[in-house]
């Protein structure tokens, strides 16, 4: 089975990590995330002004690249998710912004030139989005997961994180509970990891603050890392490469500014995947990682420390 | 008949000649055809105006009279009397709105308003030409009223209509009647014992010899109109024969399943076989079958053994009793808004963040804890306590848009009894507005915020979780502008106010007016706030709104004095200006029996036609609109009649 992928521009760079665990997870799963064959920046950000069609253009180009290619696109990074899903509503629910929007698409002679199957046809949200996480509950099943669990990760404590992008807002992204999610403890539950439920799961890790303003964001991301810590948590999974820059890269600051400060390892949720369905080592790359989770990995789930 | 009819038009001071050039309206009239009189007057609804219209009347030997004049609603009635005062029927009277209708909006404009005006008027004579004589429709009533709901809204209702002379029968879905007051510690301002004002109340309706309570029972079925209402009663079985039950309490001591309390709101259990609380009324068990070991195992039978009258009947079945009555108090009241919606709060799943009424039971002597303030979670006394207000209230994105009316009172008084519980703790509460209308309220305030220190923070709580023992509250100070975090040891949550569970089917079954919030629909906001628009239904309590228990004893007396004026008359009376079904073309096609929102369109099935009932119907002209055949016509308001009167109104 293939399923076409959208990968987003930080996973071909700083997330490189990310992008191979879950295509090597989706492997052993039995499918194939397919990336789409041209693909451009989702906008990165969601417009919040409501009487322009132009900023939504990046996001809607892309859905409309991967109309041809199926009925639903998967992604993993939270802020291509939420940019994507948010302009897909739109697409769907404003007549005159999907009116507008098509009339570029119409226009963007790239797309006709790239798109070899491409028949002029309009682009009214036909896709839909869906997170890694959603793709694995609702298509393959969280009891698929479970019956290809190949290593034993029953005593690793596990804190799923779900930042904000995912979550907010919720009546668009229906994504989870945004207060009282529970999407992540169930794949964890599946893989058959120890699952850590800590009070900050959905708070701010400080997000584009790290450009602005360095102090906010460390702070922010220090309070999540200290209530797993707390929660006496092994390891953070996260499914967002800020996220997971914020809260892993800046534990050194964090270890400058506090003392004792007990770091903790923080990777991709698919990384941990991949380990609990026993793929080799150098598929899930953790050598990016500021904390090595490789020592913790080793003592609870004897994976060889590389 | 030869039409002769009178046209009398009003000035209203300058409020309608200030515009209408009312002396020409008068005389163009007087040459419309069928008009013999035709006048024009200052005030006609004074008393020489209205003996213009009845010496007219008299002299002109009129039969038909049009009063140019306000709206309908105004003084259709007082010109409707004058005329039957001069010996003629006052349906064959009509109003002529020029008011609202007219010089009202066509200020500035007074060639065409006047215009305007001859032409509703020349439309309402030709009206008044097919206009019958009426009489008023009388049905036969049951001066007997059923109160639903036994909080102190439907007890207070109950005793006032038993008083003023008539039967009543109380009907509760709870085994015990009394219900939330009879939860709560103390009452705002004067802190009185809730039990102690409530429960000689409760005693009083059961002891009444014109009530008849039937509590742990539920309406079934209603039907018929007012004056006449059928209601088939569910009463659920207690499996407890409460004729011959004492009451002793044997059966419950020795119980052995347990499941948590109802009354105490989750922080005691009681027992399968159970009464909610000590002072219920009646005081005497119900055995829960859900939570019953011989029900749910086959085993046990404790307390059919233990009981020293054989009272308990494990064959006894549900019963249905029919009654007639003729008319409903709905008293339903509410429950808070559900704890499990408010994920930020922890949803309930936090053992030390209470919701408002789990703290009255806390306060309340008579409570699991004996009136001292305990941690759920641990039994310790708690020193610092955070009390929030607006939660779910006043939150038109994610929950109830509007204010729940008590909780700013509510709270204040928790905090404010808390202090006096625990002298050397804290008590902060988190506000949007501290809102205090009530006599006697904001001295309250005062007091809480001056004498006993309690802590207002003006600002919204965004986070509640629990780390190292204490209950985290992560919140705002809008006044400082900073971020405020407590480590508190317990939080209350002032919860909005929702209508209770099931009263929304119940208003369905009654065919009564429910609002967006679900609350029952008051006939008018302001004037008439104790009757629904059906007639013969009622609202007493917080089932039509939030409100404390003053607002609603007030209300609930309010509408038991409706109650009462209404059984003050021998037989019903209601207006005649209703459908009619014409026999002889009605070809019984149904389609007013299907589109009859108060089913008084019914079929005969001898006769093969369709038939309306005069005591049911509210002339909406529904079945009108939808017959095929025009054999449905409304009663001086015929189709000939609006042909007429469309024409005369567009005719030059």
């Amino acid at each position: 089975m293939k399923i076409p992928y959208y990968p987003g521009c930080t996973l071909h760079e700083r997330a490189r990590d990310f992008d191979m665990s879950a295509k090597e997870s989706a492997k052993a799963l039995g499918f194939e995330l397919d990336e789409m064959p041209i693909w451009t920046c989702c906008g990165a950000v969601f417009p919040l002004v409501t009487d322009s069609v132009m900023d939504i253009l990046a996001p809607v180009r892309n859905l409309s690249y991967a109309s041809r290619m199926g009925d639903k696109v998967v992604t993993l990074c939270s802020f291509c998710y939420h940019v994507l899903k948010r302009a897909n509503k739109v697409m769907r629910e404003d007549p005159e912004k999907q009116e507008k929007a098509n009339l570029f698409l119409r226009a963007d002679t790239e797309r006709r030139e790239s798109i070899e199957s491409f028949t002029g046809e309009d682009y009214t949200g036909q896709v839909d989005v869906l997170h890694y996480i959603e793709f694995l509950r609702d298509v393959v099943g969280y009891d698929e997961v479970k019956n290809r669990v190949k290593q034993n990760l029953g005593d690793l404590r596990v804190a799923p994180y779900y930042g904000c992008m995912l979550l907010r807002p919720a009546k668009e992204l229906e994504f989870d509970d945004p207060e009282q999610p529970t999407i992540f403890e169930g794949l964890l539950e599946a893989m058959g990891c120890d699952v850590v439920d800590f009070p900050m799961k959905t708070e701010c890790c400080g997000g584009f603050q790290i450009v602005n303003d360095e102090e906010i964001a460390i702070s922010c991301s220090r309070t999540v890392v200290g209530s797993a810590v707390k929660r006496d948590a092994d390891i953070i999974v996260t499914t967002c490469p800020l996220c997971q820059y914020n809260l892993d890269r800046k534990q050194e600051e964090m270890a400058e500014r506090v003392q004792g400060f007990r770091k903790l390892p923080v990777v991709y949720f698919t990384q941990l995947l991949g380990v609990a369905l026993g793929i080799d080592e150098k598929y899930l790359d953790f050598t990016d990682n500021y904390v090595d989770p490789r020592p913790v990995l080793a003592a609870r789930c004897a994976v060889r420390e590389g | 008949m030869e039409s002769r009819i009178g046209v009398f038009v009003c000035h209203c001071g300058s409020n309608i000649a200030g515009v209408v050039d009312t002396k020409r309206v008068a005389e163009e009239l007087s040459g419309y055809p069928g008009v013999v009189y035709s006048t024009d007057y200052t005030y006609m609804c004074s008393d020489p105006g209205q003996n213009l219209v009845k010496e007219a009347i008299k002299e002109h030997d009129l039969t038909g009279v049009i009063v140019a004049a306000c709206s309908p609603t105004l003084h259709e009635a007082t010109f409707r009397k004058a005329a039957t005062n001069a010996g003629m029927n006052p349906y064959r009277v009509e109003i002529a709105n020029i008011r609202e209708q007219c010089s009202w909006v066509h200020q500035g404009e007074k060639d065409r308003a006047t215009e305007k005006a001859i032409r509703v008027i020349r439309s309402m004579v030709e009206k008044a030409k097919l206009d019958e004589s009426l009489d008023p429709i009388s049905v036969p009533m049951t001066h007997r009223a059923l109160v639903v709901g036994g909080g102190v809204a439907g007890i207070q209702a109950a005793l006032d209509i038993a008083n003023a002379g008539y039967e009543v029968i109380l009907v509760e879905k709870s085994p015990s009647i009394g219900g939330h007051m009879a939860q709560l510690s103390e009452t705002f301002p004067t802190l009185d014992c809730s039990q102690c004002i409530l429960t000689p109340k409760m005693v009083e309706a059961s002891q009444h010899p014109r009530i008849r309570l039937l509590t742990y029972s539920e309406i079934d079925e209603v039907s018929g109109y007012v004056g006449n209402f059928k209601v088939k009663i569910k009463k659920r079985t207690p499996y407890v024969n409460r004729d011959v039950c004492t009451g002793c309490g044997l059966c419950s001591e020795k119980c052995p399943s347990k499941t948590p309390s109802e009354f105490e709101e989750g922080l005691a259990m009681r027992k399968a076989i159970y009464t909610p609380f000590p002072q219920a009324v009646p005081n005497k068990p119900v055995l829960d079958a859900e939570h019953c070991l011989y029900f749910q195992k086959g085993k046990c039978g404790i307390c059919q053994k233990i009981c020293p009258v054989d009272a308990i009947d494990y064959e006894m079945k549900d019963e249905f009793v029919e009654e007639e009555v003729g008319a409903i108090v709905v008293a339903t009241g509410y429950d808070l808004y559900p704890i499990a919606n408010i994920g930020e709060y922890g949803g309930g799943e936090i053992p030390d963040v209470v919701d408002s009424l789990q703290f009255e039971r806390l306060l309340s002597a008579s409570g699991p804890t004996g009136g001292e303030v305990r941690r759920p979670s641990n039994g310790e006394v708690p020193k610092e306590v955070v009390f929030l207000t607006c939660v779910g209230s006043r939150d038109p994105e994610m929950h109830l848009p509007y204010c729940s009316k008590v909780c700013c009172m509510y709270l204040t008084k928790h905090a404010m009894l808390y202090k006096h519980n625990v002298h050397d703790g804290q008590a902060y509460l988190f506000y949007m507005d501290v809102r205090t209308a009530g006599k006697g309220y904001e001295e309250f305030y005062q007091r809480a915020s001056e004498e006993d220190d309690v802590l207002y923070v003006r600002g919204k709580v965004s986070k509640i979780f629990e780390e190292d023992g204490k209950v985290y509250v992560w919140g705002v100070d809008t006044l400082t502008g900073k971020k405020v975090e407590i480590a508190a040891d317990m939080v209350v949550l002032g919860l909005g106010m929702v209508p209770s569970a099931g009263a929304r089917e119940l208003a369905n079954k009654l065919k009564i007016h429910t609002d967006a919030g679900g609350f029952l629909s008051e006939a008018h906001p302001k004037l008439r706030p104790v009757e629904s628009l059906a007639p013969g239904f009622f609202l007493a309590g917080a089932a039509q709104g939030p409100k404390d228990i003053p607002e609603a004893v007030a209300q609930a007396s309010g509408a038991a004095s409706k109650v009462a004026a209404l059984f003050a008359e021998q037989e019903y009376h209601r207006e005649p200006v209703i459908a009619v079904i014409d026999e002889d073309t009605c070809a019984g096609c149904r389609v007013c029996v299907s589109v009859c929102p108060y089913d008084a369109a019914e079929f005969d099935d001898e006769k093969q036609i369709a038939r309306i009932q005069e005591a049911i119907c509210e002339g909406c002209g529904a079945c009108i609109a939808a017959c095929p055949s025009g054999s449905a016509q409304q009663r001086n308001l015929t189709d000939n009649q609006i042909y007429r009167m469309v024409t005369a109104a567009l005719e030059d």
